[in-house]
């Protein structure tokens, strides 16, 4: 990304001017001159348009993990205000509808558990379905699976999966409001049939990672984590329901902006207003995908503990937060000082509410929500907690964005020999796909480091503790 | 930049000797930071259709290895060739997840609106090759146009 372009307000926030005549809202850029440079032009031609559909408020912005995507960049969030015509679009979201992240804190430390690592890698191997093809043990008939999609991971812990005591530690406490099973398409119902409890491919991992650094005592301390205790973190979605839904909607959406008379700078934007019909069957079913995703991640929870408790009997897994970064969520926030019920998109953006937000369970009411930059499987994850001035829409990062594309990756990485390096580096990987370990390499990823460090210096969130992986499932 | 692969050239000459009339053009891609462009390219549409099929199924395993032991028939109906192009392809991805399938051969007809198709695969199995999930495709970079002789279909598609 060319810097002549915009105008730096901050050491670590830039605004992009309008240009003669441009009709759109403010957009903002989140991080260091390095991490934009680093950024595609693309990137900020997408969150310019982003910026010109209705009913936008305040700024759209992008996080400084941002990254070329598609209808938003990856690392966008922008809100929209239904009473002023604003639009939900489904290329705001993604197809992995409510993708993200389930932290476990575990009673293992590294020093006792470090030794049984090879066993627990191959034990986690077989437990967790991971990878093209792979499917879960639970079938579910379509009854079953529309109260998922209503219940979230309420419906799997009635189910056995896991304790009451995760869900305190949901978004939204397992399960969000306004799903509507009925409109969510047969075939996107079907997709789901066998991956419920699956991990998926591409950049989704099961990993175990040590607490190394400690940022933040008091919040490390909130949020249960010292030197060197083990965290097991869990990177999924709402699977083949949430990415035939983003299908659906996709092109639902399109032609409803097309009908409506939106002028869509781009087609990629698809979207209807928040209000229009198309809009609202969009969220219910959008709605019912976060649940699905929430499910998921809770089923996955629970195979990773029985497998723990396999090799380490005396183990104990709490659930630390579960946080998406792939939503549309319906939010209070100040505009000019007055609060306004916003449709909040973060699309490759995690939510970072600060400290005394009622929606905190209320161990962490002090701290702040927790946050997690997920990194490469190579070089390590932060976690984080938001701050009561996220300046943001209450956003921050979620991962460290991709320095370099799939073919590029592969161009320069073999999968065994990659796997290999980071044994060395005392990183056990599992795999059923070379080719995917190619192309996940830590050096196709941005150094998760600066783009953590970007985070905390733009007031987005600040930094607790960073985890080194040890352990990483991949699918 | 659009790029091949040596191993998507070996698949390409494989799949000449199919006895489906399907063409067998090169997957060929181009650049996305997080996702994957596919291209189709032929001398109709219809060929453009099948060959952007083909590379994205090629993103998911090597078709090389995928026999073609099953078939299956779709239909769909759409105007714009670009909303029948992602159209096409969802609707393979969507089919192939629900009924557990892998797809290598692709033969496209359409007049007008009407869309017709039949893809021919095989079950997943656990000696298939495993590349990654191709979640849908996209509004993204879509296209679909004729120079000169040739159509080419582009888009991007999410993994």
């Amino acid at each position: 990304m060319n810097l002549q372009q915009l105008r730096q307000l901050q050491p670590y926030l830039w605004s992009l001017p309008r240009a003669s005549g441009e009709q759109r809202g403010e957009v903002l850029l989140y991080g260091t001159a390095p991490l934009l440079e680093s950024m595609d032009d693309k990137v900020l031609e997408q969150i310019a348009n982003v910026a010109a559909l209705p009913g936008l408020a305040g700024a759209a912005m992008t996080m400084p993990d941002a990254h070329w995507g598609y209808g938003f960049p990856i690392g966008g969030v922008a809100a929209f205000d239904a009473e002023q015509g604003g639009v939900i679009s489904a290329g705001g979201v993604g197809f992995d509808i409510s993708c993200g992240i389930r932290c476990l804190r575990s009673n293992l430390d590294l020093d006792d558990a470090g030794a049984h690592f090879p066993r627990l890698a191959d034990t986690l191997f077989h437990a967790i379905p991971a990878g093209v093809g792979e499917e879960g043990e639970l079938k579910l008939n379509p009854a079953q699976l529309d109260q998922v999609l209503l219940d979230g991971a309420h419906w799997a812990v009635q189910h056995g999966y896991g304790n009451a005591a995760d869900l305190e530690y949901v978004e939204e406490q397992g399960r969000v409001a306004g799903a509507v099973p009925d409109y969510v398409s047969e075939l996107a119902k079907k997709r789901q049939r066998g991956e419920m409890g699956t991990l998926g491919s591409g950049n989704h991992y099961l990993e175990v990672q040590v607490v190394e650094r400690i940022y933040d005592s008091a919040a490390a301390l909130a949020f249960g984590l010292h030197p060197g205790q083990i965290v097991i973190s869990i990177h999924c979605g709402s699977r083949g329901l949430g990415h035939q839904i983003g299908t659906d909607y996709l092109l639902m959406l399109a032609k409803a902006a097309s009908r409506l008379g939106i002028h869509l700078p781009n087609r990629e934007l698809a979207c209807a207003p928040i209000k229009s019909p198309e809009g609202q069957q969009y969220l219910g079913a959008m709605n019912a995908a976060i649940n699905c995703a929430l499910a998921n991640r809770q089923i996955l929870t629970q195979l990773t503990r029985i497998a723990c408790m396999q090799v380490y009997p005396h183990a104990e897994l709490e659930t630390l937060f579960d946080v998406s970064h792939n939503t549309c969520k319906v939010e209070t926030h100040a505009i000019d000082g007055k609060p306004r019920l916003l449709h909040v998109h973060r699309k490759g953006a995690t939510r970072a509410f600060g400290p005394g937000h009622a929606m905190l369970p209320q161990r962490y009411r002090a701290a702040g929500q927790p946050v997690v930059i997920g990194g490469s499987m190579g070089s390590g994850s932060y976690i984080l907690a938001g701050n009561s001035d996220n300046p943001a829409f209450s956003s921050a990062s979620h991962g460290a964005g991709r320095a370099m594309s799939r073919h590029q990756a592969l161009a320069r990485w073999r999968g065994r020999e990659l796997i290999n390096e980071l044994a060395q580096q005392g990183i056990l990987i599992r795999t059923r796909s070379m080719r995917g370990a190619a192309e996940e390499a830590p050096g196709a990823y941005k150094d998760v480091d600066l783009v953590a460090e970007a985070t905390e210096q733009a007031g987005l969130a600040r930094r607790v503790a960073f985890l080194r992986p040890k352990v990483c499932v991949k699918g | 930049m659009v790029y091949s692969t040596a191993d998507a050239q070996r698949r390409s000459a494989r799949l000449i000797n199919y006895t489906m009339p399907t063409p067998s053009p090169l997957p060929l891609y181009f650049e996305h930071d997080a996702d994957v462009g596919i291209i189709g390219r032929g001398t109709t549409v219809e060929q453009a259709f099948e060959a952007a099929a083909q590379a994205v199924f090629a993103i998911v395993t090597n078709l090389d290895l995928v026999q073609p032991s099953n078939t299956l028939t779709l239909e769909f109906e759409e105007a714009d060739p670009e909303l029948a192009l992602v159209t096409w392809l969802n609707l393979l991805l969507g089919k192939a997840r629900e009924q557990g399938m892998i797809f290598s051969r692709f033969h496209v007809q359409h007049h007008g609106s009407k869309w017709r198709a039949e893809a021919v695969g095989e079950k997943w199995h656990a000696d298939l090759e495993r590349g990654v999930e191709v979640k849908g495709a996209t509004l993204t970079m879509l296209s679909v146009k004729q120079t000169g002789g040739m159509w080419e279909a582009r888009c991007i598609v999410d993994v």
